[in-house]
């Protein structure tokens, strides 16, 4: 699983959840894959992602990635920030681990890269 | 013919195990009606030339969809119920995200995170009722209401899918229509039961957009006159009951024409179409 996908996911389809968002996120296993890098694909997205969620979940994970504290205008446009926000949200992939509700807790499972969002019946909202 | 409806046998975690899920990845027709339905609800889509998105896949399976997205420069994010199906989307390598979850439970996801969503041969799992505690019209409405806050405002999904009866039909596109949605039902090869194509074709807010039209097969031929000929001709055929004389050029052109609707290939109709070939000496 890519941050950037973290960065979308929410716990709200549990039952009692409202917001659900960020999901705690904890690795035992991560990799890193090169993606080629697409600017326009990178600017266009950064307006939509979360950028505390995203610098929470570096932090949990421990990157090595130095985020700048906020996000503003200008950076938007820096080639530099872009290319280092690229490399976080599609390159760095979560195989094992697992994603924690902010609010109930309830733990969801990552196993070979991908997340487990199965709901048993009584915990549907 | 209705017992073979894949529905019928199991709910889709269990439908799809390892062997059916490795047909999608080496049966060559199955994945080539997959390609094509991909393609054309990636048309339906509209996304902005040259640009590239971040999509849903809904149902992404493995990941044949996603493939096509990949080709046209798009990220995508996939979801699936069958695990069998995402390990063959993992093994083939798919370049997007996949997530393991129930479409019926809802979206899990963000407000605005999509700048749209296609699914392929999936929302008809959601009108059975798998479990005792199913309720497709509730599944269906919990659906269509957290994909509507997913997607960005204007953005589309289309939605391709097999119904069983006219009555899904109505029920799929009332639950979209509750839950928000505009836009409605294209269908392609209406006139064909093999090559008829189900599109449903959903803009989630923004500005009024035009529902695009259905494929016919007829594209770029000449207008059919809409009113019917009347002259006074003397009916030579009268027991023909207004069928055309068998071999005759009328009759080669009306087959051809049905042959179109249908959406098989057909030569175009030229000045040399039906005329005799000359008599060898």
């Amino acid at each position: 699983m890519k941050l950037i996908t973290h960065n979308m996911l929410t716990s709200n389809i549990l039952k009692g959840v409202t917001r659900g968002f960020p999901l705690k996120i904890k690795a035992d296993k991560m990799e890193h894959i090169s993606v080629d890098y697409n600017r326009d694909f990178i600017a266009r997205i950064i307006p939509r992602i979360e950028y505390d969620a995203l610098r929470a979940a570096v932090n949990d994970l421990g990157l090595n990635e130095s985020l700048p504290e906020a996000m503003s205008e200008t950076l938007q446009q820096d080639d530099e920030f872009l290319k280092t926000m690229h490399k976080v949200l599609l390159e760095y992939e979560v195989e094992e681990g697992e994603l924690i509700c902010p609010e109930t807790g309830r733990k969801f499972p990552i196993s070979k890269g991908i997340p487990n969002m199965l709901l048993q019946e009584t915990e549907v909202s | 013919m209705a017992s073979k409806r894949p529905e019928h046998q199991g709910p889709p975690d269990i439908f799809y195990n390892e062997e059916e899920a490795r047909k999608y990845s080496q049966n060559t027709h199955i994945i080539d009606v997959q390609t094509k339905l991909s393609e054309r609800a990636i048309e339906l889509l509209n996304l902005p030339d040259e640009e590239s998105c971040l999509v849903l896949d809904i149902g992404c399976g493995s990941g044949l969809s996603g493939e096509v997205l990949t080709e046209l420069g798009h990220q995508w994010i996939g979801l699936d119920i069958s695990q069998a199906m995402l390990d063959v989307a993992q093994e083939r390598e798919s370049e997007g995200d996949l997530i393991l979850g129930d479409i019926g439970y809802g979206m899990p996801f963000r407000a605005g995170s999509f700048d749209g969503a296609i699914s392929i041969s999936a929302l008809q799992w959601l009108c059975q009722a798998d479990k005792s505690y199913h309720n497709p019209v509730k599944r269906l409405y919990k659906f269509f209401s957290t994909l509507y806050s997913c997607l960005a405002r204007g953005a589309r999904a289309v939605l391709q899918f097999y119904p069983e009866t006219p009555n899904q039909v109505d029920m799929i596109t009332q639950q979209a229509m509750k839950a928000g949605f505009t836009g409605g039902l294209v269908v392609d090869y209406p006139n064909s039961t093999r090559a008829k194509k189900m599109f449903l074709c959903l803009f989630a807010g923004g500005q009024v957009q035009q529902l695009p039209k259905g494929l016919t097969g007829e594209e770029g031929s000449e207008e059919i006159p809409s009113q019917a000929r009347f002259d006074r001709e003397r009916q030579r055929y009268k027991n023909l009951r207004g069928k055309s004389l068998k071999k005759s050029r009328t009759w080669i052109m009306e087959k051809k024409e049905r042959w179109r609707n249908k959406g098989r290939d057909v030569r175009p109709d030229s000045k040399y179409t039906a005329r005799k070939r000359p008599k060898a000496f």
